[in-house]
């Protein structure tokens, strides 16, 4: 039986997750503003973390996915923590929207920028929220589970090509582009630091979030176990009225 | 599994031959969209030629949605999907069958709406053969992930909703690659594009569809 | 000879709902057996389970040598069932379903000719398409499909429903020549007098399992040799 209260593991990540998200954030408040994008510079500590785990949570899903479908490793775990995983993505994803357009801003004028990660990341937005639907219609749990399971191995097949077609896209138009604001070029050491912490949190809290909301999918299946066990009860009981009368 | 898809697509053909669902519904759908394009834009600053590309591009997607929705909906009908699966036609088969028959009614669509850009949007018709070849390979990428995906959400209760969520994000690279192609050779987009490439991306997605579609097609009917 | 349907605790889940709860039945070659039992109780789910539509998630299923637990599939192609649903096209005619589905089965087109012609379907008819006939004539149809792919094993959910008079009479006719033609035959069915002609025993299905006929008629020989009847 799975407990309600959460193992040591979850807590311990848990923990972490919050410790490291702290320190993200502490150490990108502290870093110092740049000429060009002042305050909001800062959001390298946790932009790109924000995308990566979204990359991340894509991948879990559809390695999750791929496990339930092959028969040697197929079970109901592999089905929730795709599911589990999926509704992290979004939320990262979103995330990841939002603070990229935040970003881009102030230095480009608009509210969105048509660069090829932000737009690569509003499709994936939009094959996750098409995966979650799918996950959540009316129909029995193998069926549902095979369907999004095949959902999810598709969404990764057009990613590559998805990332293909806008980067050719968006490098034709020589635009605006959140990679320009990208500090790879020449910014301290001290900025590259907060990126990779601002990763490190991202995906403790990620990997936090799954294992939590895995929990309380276990339990509600669980529930359906026994609810089932009483089902077959009462259904072999039909059996025995029928024959008095 | 081919013979399957022959018998499959022959099938799906004739229905369409008895029901005309696609030139009588699908076929004016789109040419409306187009319409619909025109008192959204503004037809006489040119915008329309300008645009003419992609406009056409998403009028098929959308006409696409349609005309998957109504190849699966065939399947869906009293006991289709058990009969299916009796059959002992291959599903790779049927997948094919299915898709083929899908991206036959899409190029006699595209056609007519080709002719419908030039007459409407005033656009001078340029780079013929690259034209086709960008309108046979993205046809078939569309057919291949729009069969596949009919199928994911055929059967259950919220199809008519599902299918477009579902289908429209994936084939969202195809619009791209068409458009930038068909852009290139009636030298409608900006300066410099390669179709090539675009339409080597269009073949990509063909080939991972199609064979995807081969693949999933079998487990999706089952269990249903 | 081992029996062309062997089930042992066989349960079967619709949607988490054990719809067989535990099923025993044999069948042999031969045979033709009526399931009769309450709505709900499970007919028509076992009639399927065993054309490997529906798994079976726990006991023995074994239908024609093919294991349904390991390859439901296989079995398919020597199955033939009749559903409550026509399983034909609306917008194609009889003539063209009834091809389609032959070809399907690799059989040919004089087989769904022949199909049809026993059933009664036959001239003008053919032309039309099975969405405009009546619910009596897409019966003949579906049934003529099921016929044209002359299957080892025949499952008819309710075949006499929807059918007047004379369908019945064809019906039986086709139920009988099958058997005496080394096919099995399970048919469910409300229809006790005259199904109950047709087959050589009956079987109560009800809460999901299958038992031994308790009202049923003499010649039930397993119940006899059980010592039960």
């Amino acid at each position: 039986m799975t407990s309600v209260r959460g193992t040591a593991v979850s807590l311990a990540l848990g923990v972490a997750a919050l410790v490291s998200l702290a320190a993200t954030v502490g150490l990108g408040l502290s870093l110092p503003t740049t000429v060009e994008q002042d305050d909001y510079s800062r959001l390298i500590a946790i932009h790109p973390g924000l995308a990566w785990a979204s990359y991340v949570a894509f991948g879990v899903t559809a390695l999750a996915s791929l496990a339930w479908l092959w028969p040697g490793t197929r079970s109901r775990t592999a089905d929730l923590v795709a599911g589990a995983s999926a509704e992290a993505g979004v939320v990262f994803t979103a995330l990841t929207l939002l603070t990229g357009s935040i970003w881009g801003r102030p230095t480009w004028g608009t509210w969105w920028v048509w660069d090829a990660r932000l737009t690569l990341s509003a499709l994936m937005l939009a094959l996750y929220l098409g995966y979650l639907a799918l996950r959540r219609v009316p129909a029995d749990p193998d069926t549902r589970a095979r369907r999004a399971a095949v959902a999810a191995l598709l969404a990764v097949l057009v990613v590559p090509l998805n990332h293909f077609a806008v980067e050719w896209w968006r490098t034709l138009h020589q635009g605006r582009s959140l990679q320009q604001l990208d500090p790879g070029r020449s910014l301290d050491g001290i900025f590259i630091g907060a990126m990779l912490l601002g990763f490190l949190a991202m995906s403790l809290v990620y990997a936090w979030f799954v294992v939590t909301r895995l929990r309380t999918l276990r339990l509600e299946s669980e529930l359906e176990d026994v609810a089932l066990d009483l089902a077959l009860t009462e259904r072999r009981a039909e059996a025995v009225e029928a024959l008095k009368a | 599994m081919w013979r399957d898809a022959l018998l499959v697509a022959g099938k799906d053909l004739r229905v369409e031959a008895r029901s005309r669902v696609a030139t009588n519904q699908v076929l004016p759908f789109a040419v409306l969209v187009l319409v619909l394009f025109a008192f959204a834009l503004e037809p006489d600053r040119g915008v329309l030629r300008t645009a003419a590309a992609g406009l056409f591009w998403v009028a098929v997607l959308l006409a696409t949605v349609l005309a998957v929705s109504r190849s699966a909906a065939l399947e869906s009908g009293d006991g289709g999907r058990d009969a299916l699966r009796l059959s002992g036609l291959d599903p790779a088969g049927v997948f094919l069958g299915k898709a083929g028959a899908v991206a036959v009614q899409l190029v006699a669509l595209e056609l007519v709406l080709g002719v419908g850009v030039v007459v409407l949007y005033d656009l001078e018709p340029a780079g013929l053969g690259t034209l086709a070849v960008t309108a046979l390979v993205a046809t078939l990428g569309l057919a291949a992930a729009g069969t596949l995906y009919g199928a994911l959400a055929s059967g259950l209760r919220v199809r008519e909703t599902l299918l477009p969520l579902l289908l429209l994000p994936v084939v969202a690279p195809v619009l791209l690659a068409a458009t930038r192609a068909s852009e290139a050779a009636l030298g409608t987009g900006v300066v410099g594009i390669d179709a090539g490439e675009w339409v080597g991306l269009l073949a990509a997605f063909a080939v991972v569809y199609l064979a995807a579609g081969v693949i999933a097609f079998g487990p999706l009917l089952e269990e249903g | 000879m081992d029996p062309v349907v062997r089930l042992r605790a066989a349960v079967c889940l619709l949607d988490r709902f054990p719809a067989l709860a535990g099923v025993d039945l044999e069948v042999d070659a031969g045979e033709v057996v009526l399931l009769r039992g309450p709505n709900g109780a499970g007919k028509t789910t076992l009639l399927r389970a065993l054309a490997g539509l529906v798994p079976v998630v726990a006991g023995e299923a074994t239908v024609l040598g093919h294991d349904l637990r390991r390859s439901p599939r296989a079995v398919r192609r020597e199955v033939g069932l009749l559903g409550h649903g026509s399983g034909l096209y609306e917008d194609l005619t009889v003539l063209d379903n009834a091809r389609f589905w032959a070809r399907a089965a690799g059989r040919g087109p004089a087989d769904a000719e022949a199909a049809l012609a026993r059933l009664g379907l036959t001239g003008r008819l053919l032309a039309v398409p099975v969405g405009r006939l009546s619910a009596g004539q897409r019966r003949r149809a579906a049934l003529a499909a099921v016929a044209a792919r002359r299957p080892a094993l025949w499952l008819l959910d309710e075949p006499h429903a929807g059918l007047d008079a004379a369908g019945r009479d064809l019906l039986d006719g086709l139920v009988r020549d099958a058997a005496a033609g080394g096919a099995t035959v399970l048919l469910a069915s409300h229809e006790l007098e005259r199904a109950g002609a047709l087959a050589g025993r009956t079987v109560l299905v009800a809460g999901g399992q299958a038992l031994p006929d308790p009202a049923g008629r003499g010649s039930d020989r397993r119940a006899e040799a059980a010592g039960v009847a």
